[in-house]
């Protein structure tokens, strides 16, 4: 699904992203680890073009990131299409990044309606089921500043799901939240996961990345350190750098 | 421990709220001089009230309200629309486009607004025709452009085109207001720019936009006399040459106070309603509106 080579990205003079290689297949739960100013999150926003990778190659199912090939050459694509293969990938943001100006409903029918051109009725009928699957039932017309953050954090991942993404990327989604909200959103995370879900989740819940992760990546200053099952990389790590982080966060 | 008691009946003491001596007698001050203004507005007949009751609804005063409405709506909405599509174009990455944004603003409020005004208005003695068609070569229409800037196009282009500049300003401010990770929320679910601005920015942005704007609809209403200079003649000006043949100066300029006051109390009502719409999600729960309160009040 994911396919990265090289990947490199510079802020000005600062280079966040040193060359990734990583692989995600369908279905699979990528979690990746690492302390703060690693290029994690620069990483995820390279795969949902929020971000311009400098060099390196980055496929997402089959297409590359930003670019398109045509005999040798690379083509920079135009805003639509960057826009179009955005709508195929899923989002959920640390903070949430609901809109404030329109109800939990409002907010999940916003893309499907005006992005890929649903119906309103059908919109919504599929908006309910997925406030339904995430535990919200009945909060369709309450406004984001009225729930709490546990229950805007489940909002924003079913806006995301509303639009039928197969690649979804977390960006430390429970960083935010108080402890005790923590659970319930990584609930509809393991859901999720379950459900056969391709996800990319950037997180510091050790729990939930030995649980329901299929595959670790532990990143250091824009490169990938060291890379397995959890369960081996969690309880056994190779490389002094993990080792140090590891007993820090356990 | 003298003067305190046990903890036990605190709770049930009296309690003796602080006093507020001084705002009593400011009170008592500011009513003896408002008494004093009110009795000399009335037993002054130099004021003349007959006369302001005479003209206050006599048909060219009247009229005179109506340009002026006409003209601060008109130009108005003129500043509002195209100022926030020159907001926009400033903040777009497209180096062209916000430079021309960039340098409509800095003109238009580099020149004061009558020099606009007057400008607009002598134009066709510079401008000797308008044609429409290819440029350098042949044209399908036609027009002397003094039958296109009357009083009235000049009035609207002079005012609406120097508010746009400064609304732009106002737009800009508002968008920027707006979180980032608003616009990337959007961009993440596959939205174009001008879907994340339309749908998501700028309605989050007019709650900015909104409390400057009335300032600048108010400011406008009284802009608007600047258009005697053209000779286009709204409320100031209608005044002016009624008192011009009666001399009634004061009781006159009593009378277009009081519909300026009252054209600007009327916008007051439209900004908080407007102000309350747009508010809408940004905190838990609105306060209720007079009118709710009142019926809250019946109801009780």
């Amino acid at each position: 699904m994911v396919q990265a080579e090289g990947v490199r990205k510079r802020f000005g003079l600062v280079e966040v992203l040193r060359g990734i290689d990583l692989v995600v297949t369908r279905g699979e739960v990528m979690c990746v680890l690492g302390p703060s100013g690693s290029g994690k999150s620069t990483f995820l926003r390279c795969i949902n073009h929020l971000e311009k990778v400098d060099a390196g190659r980055l496929v997402v199912d089959g297409e590359l990131v930003g670019y398109e090939q045509r005999g040798n050459r690379l083509y920079e694509l135009r805003e639509g299409e960057v826009a179009s293969k955005r709508a195929e990938i899923g989002m959920v943001f640390q903070r949430f990044n609901l809109f404030p100006h329109m109800t939990a409903l409002g907010n999940i029918v916003e893309a499907p309606i005006h992005v890929k051109g649903t119906s309103r009725a059908v919109a919504e009928k599929r908006g309910r089921e997925l406030l339904e699957r995430v535990g919200l039932g009945g909060r369709e017309h309450t406004y984001p500043r009225q729930l709490s953050g546990g229950q805007q954090q489940r909002v924003a991942i079913a806006r995301a799901l509303a639009m039928d993404p197969k690649l979804m990327l977390f960006d430390e989604p429970t960083s935010a939240l108080d402890p005790e909200l923590v659970g319930e959103v990584l609930d509809v995370m393991r859901d999720l996961a379950t459900s056969g879900m391709t996800m990319i989740v950037v997180t510091h819940e050790i729990g939930f990345a030995r649980e329901v992760g299929d595959a670790l990546v532990f990143m250091d200053e824009g490169v990938i350190v060291e890379s397995g099952p959890p369960k081996q990389v969690l309880t056994n790590p190779q490389q002094e750098r993990t080792k140090a982080f590891l007993s820090k966060v356990l | 421990m003298t003067g305190t008691t046990g903890e036990e009946n605190a709770a049930e003491l009296p309690v003796v709220p602080v006093r507020h001596p001084g705002r009593w007698v400011t009170a008592a001050v500011l009513l003896v001089l408002a008494a004093m203004l009110g009795h000399w507005l009335v037993t002054n007949s130099a004021l003349r009230w007959d006369v302001v009751g005479q003209y206050l609804f006599d048909s060219s005063i009247v009229h005179g309200v109506g340009r002026t409405l006409e003209l601060t709506a008109v130009a108005m909405l003129v500043g509002v629309v195209l100022g926030i599509l020159l907001a926009v174009m400033r903040l777009s990455p497209n180096p062209i486009v916000s430079g021309i944004s960039w340098l409509y603003i800095w003109f238009f409020r580099g020149t004061p607004v009558l020099v606009q005004l007057l400008f607009w208005y002598f134009l066709p003695t510079v401008v000797r025709s308008l044609s429409l068609g290819v440029p350098f070569g042949p044209s399908w229409f036609h027009t002397d452009p003094k039958t296109v800037i009357t009083q009235f196009t000049a009035a609207i282009l002079g005012l609406g085109l120097n508010e746009a500049a400064y609304m732009a300003e106002i737009a800009r401010a508002g968008i920027l207001s707006v979180d980032e990770g608003q616009t990337e929320a959007a961009q993440a679910l596959g939205m174009t720019r001008r879907q994340t601005m339309q749908r998501i920015v700028l309605p989050q942005a007019m709650r900015v936009i909104l409390p400057p704007t009335g300032n600048e609809t108010i400011s406008m209403l009284k802009t608007t006399s600047l258009v005697f200079a053209i000779g286009f003649s709204e409320l100031l000006t209608t005044a002016q040459i009624i008192y011009g043949r009666t001399f009634q100066t004061i009781p006159l300029l009593l009378t277009i106070s009081i519909w300026y006051v009252a054209i600007t109390s009327v916008l007051y009502v439209g900004q908080y309603y407007l102000e309350r719409y747009f508010a809408r999600g940004s905190a838990r729960d609105l306060p209720p509106t007079p009118a709710q309160r009142i019926r809250g009040l019946v109801a009780r």
